[in-house]
């Protein structure tokens, strides 16, 4: 799926600029633990997640995302999406639960990650 | 002192040896880690990887000394009273030494058994206390050594092997 299918069915919102939208996301991952997400994700992946402090993009640094939907239509402070934007990492807001995004997501065509 | 050991078998002679004679480092880092500052905990990690990145290391391999790192900064930063990261780059391996100001850890093996934490509400709410830090850190690294005892200092050894 490209980010923009993605964004289109979450009836999600872009919360960081300069986002390419054609971007292809093979995978998706979906937790509000960091040590699963740490320990889930061997490839690109896009994650699924509510939580919303910085330590979400220290994660980033350490594993391979392609970007970052905030569920429960969280939305996560400035500082975080200026180390998104400095990081070139794709952020989106959606009103639908982690549980209904995915869902939607793998009904889609998305696979999950490799774990 | 209580003591715990998990060594890839692959690497044990090569990782024991190094242990042993601590030859010089082609390049070392060193990051101070304050009590419960999420906000900079991990920066230490992701210049040990930038570093590792720039020469050449795989990125699975970058991956998993990435996670072992990261894991190892976050539990200085969640459950001591502060503490420091040292980072040993060599032309195969990485060697990282976390060395904290206490309180120390009870008890290892149990702090070993994945989903137990003693993590507090703060460090939860962040997202961390799922209890898998240290197996995240023995999953990822070739060499893992933990000294400590209650009321005394920790000292978290992580070895990895790129070449």
């Amino acid at each position: 799926m490209t980010l923009r299918e993605i964004l289109t069915v979450l009836e999600a919102e872009v919360l960081t600029s300069g986002a390419d939208l054609e971007a292809e996301i093979p995978c998706a991952f979906a937790s509000d633990l960091i040590s699963d997400i740490l320990m889930c994700t061997k490839e690109p992946t896009l994650l699924l997640t509510g939580l919303t402090n910085t330590q979400v993009i220290r994660l980033s640094d350490m594993i391979d995302l392609l970007g970052i939907v905030f569920v429960r239509g969280k939305t996560p402070p400035q500082e975080l999406i200026e180390m998104a934007e400095e990081r070139g990492l794709i952020l989106m807001s959606t009103k639908l639960t982690m549980f209904r995004s995915s869902g939607i997501l793998y009904s889609s065509g998305l696979r999950s990650c490799k774990i | 002192m209580a003591e715990f050991w998990n060594i890839n078998p692959a690497y044990e002679k090569a990782a024991k040896a190094f242990l042993q004679e601590k030859p010089e480092a082609e390049v070392t880092l060193e990051f101070d880690i304050e009590v419960k500052d999420f906000v900079n905990a991990g920066k230490g990690s992701a210049e040990v990887k930038n570093v590792l990145k720039r020469l050449g290391v795989d990125p699975n391999v970058l991956r998993r000394i990435a996670v072992a790192s990261y894991e190892a900064e976050i539990n200085v930063a969640a459950h001591s009273n502060g503490g420091r990261m040292n980072s040993f780059v060599y032309d195969d391996m990485v060697y990282i030494r976390f060395e904290d100001k206490g309180p120390g850890i009870s008890d290892i093996r149990q702090a070993m058994v994945p989903g137990w934490s003693t993590a507090d509400d703060l460090v939860r709410e962040m997202g961390f206390g799922a209890g898998l830090g240290l197996p995240n850190i023995q999953k990822n690294a070739d060499l893992l050594h933990i000294t400590s005892e209650y009321g005394e200092s920790t000292i978290l050894e992580i070895i990895i092997y790129y070449a």
